[in-house]
């Protein structure tokens, strides 16, 4: 790699700097609250709220993580090396839930399993002994129905990982007598590390951003405090302190994973026949009961109430606008999409190029935006822009008179700009997962044929890490359909997307009418989710 | 420059944002109140005028910061929203100037609009109980007022709405100008006390738990009780209007709008208020969401009708802004979540 070191241009090193902190900028306005006095707020919100609401987050986030390791790792082994019939399905409809919103999941089943829905309803009509204050509590709700949503990261990346980690070593290692659990936890896991580190890591900054599920539960956690700063005692100088906290929290933990995760390099990629495992009995039966309950949980039943749903209100909503709104959707998820697998695409080719920690370093800072709750990112993206158009109006009104108006701001331009903040890490984490994998002396062997730079990318890199481009294009595609505070915050007047027209019905209550657009933006999810299994190995 | 990089440059800003060059007859609308509440309103106005309304909706919160951000270039001509708190914190800001329209203030009355013409309630929403009618417990007789719901007969038998929502804030608000401090932080906390369950995230479910037991009260917004009963009407559920005896009344808010103070169009935008506060407006805005108009004297729908007549509080909403943080802490304060 040192060969390479030398050869590549430093434009590649300057250019991630660049990109890095052009990224940066919303997060250091959101930072730069501290530099506006603090208010009295704070000190009712350290006497009565944050002690309080950091354990909520703290404790949740566990259970989420929990909850997606153990689903994500024990349905990627099973899917990647055992055989049973229904396999192939199991393989995509895994991937399923990932194409409900978090927050949809939770309406449904708050809805089903309350008091006055019909679970219970049903329940005390039958069982006399039915208790009354029987209810699924908000903590293990939330922490269900966001391991549900948030653990496909985690199954699908681990899965990639397993599968091209070679079956070939663990067959040896079963060959040589070690028992299944044992070549899982001492062999399969160890090795895949990195790739369940950065599929863990992106689904512990989304539940630490997180607002809407919690609040459908009403689990009050740290981002309830930033909003309460907002839209309550009107300080969002107070929310974006707040949110600055997060940020440091996560950068915190990427300081100490890049000091303590240099070692890892698995380049193992063995192709030929996988090994796997017949599964027959008891067994068989216990994994095909298994995964049809994540499936039926984690998908069936949540599209299956919004269908129910649809179909009561149908008449009045399937009207043109649905397939308009949802062509928004399309428009703005594919941008950013493409704007954020080229970014990606660059960061990664250079820390490959000028692998000296450095690089690497200002790659991840530059994925920080996923920590920040959507709308508060909005305001950090907001305010430059603004700046920008207020200045360029000032001359252009000072050169060509006129009225003065906002240019950026309010164009889609911002609005894929902001979304590109906010999901590079989604991105660029299975792209450089991607890029691990691709072993140096490859690199070193372009060189001999005279290949560097550029040219070695697109002769080499780029066409062994194309399915990385595709799944972080596809995952981040998926989230910006699904994403909300910040689509709603940026969009142009009278752009509606999905995610906006389920926030107007759902802010009112009015759970049916927001079945629609839910459907189609669940139908749009669940073609990418496909498309997504396309790239998927055996 | 040649004339055609001028051209190109000019056809680029354009692609950027037509708003620059867009049309004088047109008003854009910063509202908090949703689209299918404000559409057909709007679309009225310019059949009527010609004059087109651009809007954008988001919560009333977000709406401020992006209008304070945008500063002197916002595209904001009217601010609207669905609580006077959210009205009053804008003026408050310094978001909004003063109408000086005598309709105006001819059309609202006094204790909806700001005292100093920055804002007017446009629809009325009253805020008030809701009692399960099935129980062979007669609760309709028990009930008197909001302060009540604190004594301990109502233990375990009340729902509310988490207090992050706006309306709880300013119901708290108004009890405070009625109570003070003190006294409203023994009433809140004992409103805890007496919860049935945890608090619902919307208004909807806390009448679907008092209509099927889970709980015999609750506070609501009418308009609400108004949508559910139209959607299922047998739910066994009634509406009851708390502090009729001379103390105090029923705690109504608005949905209201003022004129931004930065928009170039502030005749343009007085003009549109007015309108949405003549008669003819009044009955439809008001109409399409089961609300009261704020203008007296328009004819209420049918279903509103039915539910009676009421003395509402007469406290002017200013204070709902006022008292908002205050109420908030003393809320958290109360473990009112």
């Amino acid at each position: 790699m040192i060969s390479s070191l030398r050869r590549a241009s430093p434009a590649w090193r300057y250019g991630a700097y660049v990109l890095a902190a052009l990224t940066l900028v919303p997060i250091v306005v959101v930072l730069a609250s501290w530099l506006q006095p603090v208010e009295d707020h704070w000190l009712h919100i350290r006497e009565h709220l944050l002690g309080r609401l950091v354990l909520n987050s703290l404790t949740l986030v566990v259970g989420v993580l929990a909850g997606s390791f153990v689903l994500g790792v024990s349905l990627a082994w099973i899917t990647a090396f055992c055989r049973f019939p229904g396999r192939d399905f199991f393989k995509w409809a895994l991937l399923a839930p990932f194409a409900i919103p978090a927050y949809v999941v939770g309406f449904v089943y708050t809805g089903l399993f309350e008091y006055s829905g019909p679970v219970q309803t049903m329940a005390r009509e039958w069982f006399s002994w039915w208790p009354s204050s029987w209810g699924i509590g908000q903590y293990p709700g939330v922490v269900m129905v966001m391991s549900l949503t948030l653990f496909p990261y985690v199954y699908f990346v681990v899965r990639g990982a397993f599968v091209s980690n070679g079956s070939r070593t663990l067959e040896a290692a079963r060959s040589l007598g070690q028992g299944q659990r044992a070549v899982l936890v001492r062999l399969a896991l160890p090795m895949a590390r990195p790739w369940v580190l950065s599929s863990l890591a992106l689904v512990g900054m989304e539940t630490l951003a997180d607002f809407g599920t919690v609040s459908v539960f009403g689990y009050e956690t740290f981002t309830t405090a930033i909003y309460k700063s907002w839209y309550g005692f009107f300080s969002p100088n107070t929310a974006a302190q707040l949110s600055s906290l997060l940020v440091v929290f996560v950068a915190v933990l990427f300081l100490i994973e890049q000091s303590v995760g240099q070692e890892r390099r698995y380049t193992a990629n063995q192709n030929g026949d996988p090994y796997l495992i017949q599964l027959k009995g008891w067994r068989l039966w216990m994994v095909l009961v298994y995964c049809s309950s994540v499936f039926l949980v984690g998908f069936v039943v949540p599209i299956l109430q919004l269908l129910v749903w649809a179909w009561e209100v149908l008449g009045e909503e399937l009207t043109g606008r649905i397939l308009a709104i949802t062509i928004n959707s399309i428009i703005i998820g594919s941008l950013t999409a493409l704007s954020v697998s080229v970014i990606a695409l660059f960061l990664v080719l250079a820390s490959r190029f000028w692998p000296d920690g450095k690089v690497m370093l200002a790659a991840k800072l530059a994925t920080l935006g996923y920590a920040l709750p959507g709308s508060v990112l909005a305001v950090g993206v907001f305010v430059p822009f603004v700046w920008f158009d207020k200045n360029l109006v000032a001359f252009l009104v000072g050169a060509f008179g006129g009225e003065p108006s906002l240019w950026l701001t309010g164009s889609i331009f911002t609005m894929v700009v902001g979304l590109t903040v906010r999901f590079l890490a989604v991105g660029y984490s299975p792209l450089s997962g991607q890029m691990e994998r691709v072993s140096p002396r490859l690199d070193e062997a372009a060189m001999n044929y005279g290949y560097y730079g550029l040219q070695m990318a697109r002769k080499l890199h780029i066409p062994l890490v194309r399915r990385g481009i595709i799944i972080g294009a596809i995952l981040v595609f998926v989230d910006v359909v699904k994403e909300m505070p910040l689509t709603l915050m940026s969009r142009p007047f009278g752009w509606d997307t999905l995610s906006v027209r389920i926030f107007e019905m759902v802010s009112e209550g009015e759970w049916e009418r927001a079945s629609v657009p839910a459907v189609f933006l669940v139908l749009t999810g669940l073609i990418s989710v496909f498309f997504l299994t396309k790239q998927m190995r055996d | 420059m040649n004339v055609h990089k001028s051209l190109l440059c000019g056809l680029l800003l354009l692609a950027l944002g037509g708003d620059a060059f867009a049309a004088a007859k047109e008003l854009v609308v910063y509202s908090a109140r949703k689209e299918h509440l404000i559409k057909n309103v709007f679309e009225k106005y310019t059949a009527e005028t010609g004059v087109k309304i651009k809007y954008t909706t988001n919560k009333a919160g977000a709406l401020l910061t992006q209008i304070k951000n945008e500063g002197k270039s916002s595209p904001a001509d009217v601010f609207m929203t669905v609580d006077a708190g959210y009205l009053w914190h804008a003026a408050n800001e310094g978001v909004l100037a003063p109408a000086n329209s005598k309709v105006l203030n001819d059309n609202i009355p006094e204790h909806l609009r700001d005292p100093q013409g920055r804002w007017f309630g446009l629809s009325v929403r009253a805020r008030t109980i809701v009692y399960n009618t099935s129980k062979p417990k007669n609760i309709l007789r028990q009930l008197s007022t909001y302060e009540d719901l604190a004594d301990p007969k109502w233990k375990g038998r009340l729902c509310l709405r988490t207090s992050k929502k706006v309306y709880n804030q300013s119901l708290v608000a108004m009890l405070m100008v009625q109570y003070g401090e003190k006294e409203t932080e023994k009433i809140v906390s004992q409103w805890v006390n007496n919860l049935a369950t945890d608090v619902f995230p919307n208004d909807t479910k806390v009448i679907k738990a008092v209509a099927s037991g889970q709980c015999d009260v609750g506070i609501v917004n009418t308009y609400y009780f108004g949508r559910l009963k139209e959607k299922e009407p047998d739910l066994k559920i009634g509406l009851f209007w708390p502090n009729q005896k001379n103390d105090g009344g029923v705690h109504v808010n608005v949905s209201g709008a003022g004129v931004v103070k930065t928009s170039m169009r502030q005749a343009e935008a007085v003009k549109f208020l007015e309108w949405l506060s003549s008669d003819k407006t009044q009955k439809i805005f008001a109409e399409v969401n089961h609300e009261y108009p704020a203008k007296t004297g328009v004819p209420i729908s049918k279903i509103v009708a039915s539910w009676g007549t009421f003395t509402p509080s007469r406290i002017n909403l200013a204070k709902a802004g006022q008292n908002q943080a205050a109420a908030i802490k003393l809320m958290d304060r109360a473990k009112y979540r």
